[in-house]
């Protein structure tokens, strides 16, 4: 039986860590947009993480519960008056509802999922910038959330967000429950007669991988307060969280905080500026990634038998 | 052994498509009985084994076990009443230690606490604990799924032809752990080719044809009744 507690000094490390830079930044660097969208894409690769990583699932339409929480939050704020941390929260079961929705979809496997999923992405997407829906979600035109514009606690939020999401990957890295998805993620049929089940298993980190994208989009929205259906559907933004994560390392908790933190500098310091040599320095990575080192930076350590949170 | 069997198979019809896999088989197993369960290659052994773990469901009959309908019961919730088994090709969870194996089984099972060193001395892999699985040669990895197995405390044992491939010291030591886990009052139902294997470990066997009940006895008559002799070399 696992008798021994897993320590719980690593996680610890790196919660205060994230909190330390992210509370001191504003303080030395004062582009909070570009901060604040780099916690987003933090938290969406570590979201992205906790089902691919420690599933094996890779949501490719992992944007569209993304965007299902930024447009649901929106909508709560302008229907509702509710107040806003309650909507990012409606935000994050908007997003867990559809994955319930969508929850047929875990018995695809593979490239069959990531399409379905995709798929599925789209279909919010075109459902949200339908014209005919312009009274409602504000069709192609957008949608305005400008009255409850605060910048300072969206960022507040987005931290606490990203904090959360991250003791979930240490939660699922060092647990019981843990321990279960590592052994289905290699052999569900074995995983079963071990007792694991797979299938409620699969379903909650399914559910809670929606769920923080979705509050994590609510915020992103709440932080914008104006945006296009575009804007929070694109699929750069899984295409971002799907390379952040892989290029950290998927299956632990520091590598896709890492890929992302890495990656999102580079794309701000050279993306905007010369996006054609960004691309370039972009696609020359993710083939250096995929030839040699297929388990991300963090597989660095693991090579050498150094244990990596 | 007791008289009231503790696995018992009614009528158990399977069929994938137009092919009839089981057709009404019916037998039962006893606590501490090793029964052996043999065939011609498509006879539905290994099909039998899935039917009575869960992982393919029974299209009509019943599996009882412990006087408890588990037909419409998933794999998970049938390791948790007392059934395990192995796999015929060995699949153990790669990127884990050998310990580690061991440990999902008896962390997840909630069938009481096992001793995870008593268990891996049992299978041979004490010294193997801490290397990744996916480093065993593959009869490692054969005693490491019966290890995985036995570390959930069954009541009942599938084995699905464990003795291919070893040598005759090999097969020797498998019987030794197979008859002693019996003695404990586990009951085993041995998929095997091994004829001489069975024989040495059985005292029934259960003859499979077409998905069919053909014989069920000692090893030895069975060889004498027609239905099986014909079975395995047509006519």
């Amino acid at each position: 039986m696992r008798k021994s507690i897993p320590s719980l000094r690593g996680p610890a490390i790196v919660l205060a860590v994230l909190a330390f830079v992210f509370l001191m930044a504003p303080e030395f660097y004062t582009n909070h947009s570009v901060l604040l969208t780099m916690m987003t894409f933090m938290g969406l690769a570590q979201g992205l993480n906790l089902l691919y990583g420690f599933t094996g699932y890779l949501p490719f339409g992992y944007v569209g519960f993304f965007g299902t929480g930024a447009y649901a939050t929106s909508l709560l704020v302008t229907f509702t008056g509710l107040p806003i941390l309650v909507c990012v929260l409606g935000g994050g079961l908007a997003a867990a509802l559809i994955a319930l929705i969508l929850g047929p979809l875990l018995r695809l496997s593979g490239a069959y999922f990531s399409i379905a999923n995709l798929a599925a992405s789209q279909i919010i997407y075109f459902i949200v910038a339908n014209e005919d829906l312009k009274s409602i979600t504000g069709g192609p035109y957008g949608i305005k959330i400008e009255q409850v514009y605060a910048p300072h606690a969206s960022y507040l939020t987005m931290l606490a967000l990203l904090l959360v999401v991250t003791a979930l990957a240490a939660y699922f890295r060092l647990s019981r429950f843990g321990l279960g998805l590592k052994a289905m993620n290699q052999d569900p049929v074995s995983a079963a007669f071990a007792g694991v089940n797979v299938v409620r298993e699969r379903l909650i980190v399914w559910l809670v991988s929606a769920a923080m994208a979705g509050m994590i989009g609510g915020t992103y929205a709440w932080d914008l307060s104006v945006f296009y259906p575009s804007a929070v559907f694109t699929l750069q933004i899984s295409v971002f969280a799907i390379v952040f994560a892989l290029f950290g390392g998927v299956g632990t908790v520091i590598g896709p905080l890492l890929g992302a933190a890495v990656l999102y500098m580079l794309y701000d310091g050279i993306g905007v500026s010369a996006p054609q040599y960004f691309e370039l320095i972009y696609g020359a990575l993710i083939v250096g990634l995929v030839l040699f080192l297929p388990n991300g930076l963090m597989s660095l350590l693991t090579r050498r038998r150094i244990n990596v949170l | 052994m007791s008289s009231e069997p503790l696995l018992r198979l009614e009528n158990v019809g399977k069929r994938f498509g137009g092919l009839t896999v089981l057709d009404q088989l019916s037998f039962s197993v006893h606590g501490g009985e090793i029964v052996g369960l043999v065939g011609p290659n498509g006879s539905g052994k290994t099909t039998t084994i899935n039917v009575i773990s869960g992982v393919h469901q029974a299209d009509v009959g019943r599996v009882i076990f412990e006087g408890h309908e588990i037909q419409r019961l998933p794999s998970f919730r049938i390791a948790h009443r007392g059934i395990n088994r192995s796999f015929q090709v060995p699949k153990c969870f790669r990127e884990m230690s050998v310990r580690e194996n061991v440990e999902v089984a008896a962390t997840f099972a909630n069938r009481g606490e096992v001793e995870i060193d008593g268990i891996l001395e049992q299978v041979g892999l004490t010294s193997q604990a801490d290397i990744q699985a996916g480093s065993l040669t593959v009869n490692q990895q054969k005693m490491l799924d019966l290890g995985r197995a036995l570390a959930t405390n069954p009541r009942i044992l599938l084995v699905d032809e464990i003795g291919a491939g070893l040598n005759p010291a090999e097969l020797g030591g498998i019987a030794s752990l197979l008859t002693s886990l019996a003695a404990r009052g586990i009951a085993l139902i041995v998929v095997e080719h091994l004829l001489d294997f069975l024989n040495r470990i059985t005292n029934r066997v259960i003859v499979l044809g077409a998905g069919r009940l053909l014989f069920e006895g000692p090893l030895k008559e069975a060889s004498q009744d027609p239905e099986v002799v014909a079975a395995f070399i047509g006519g």
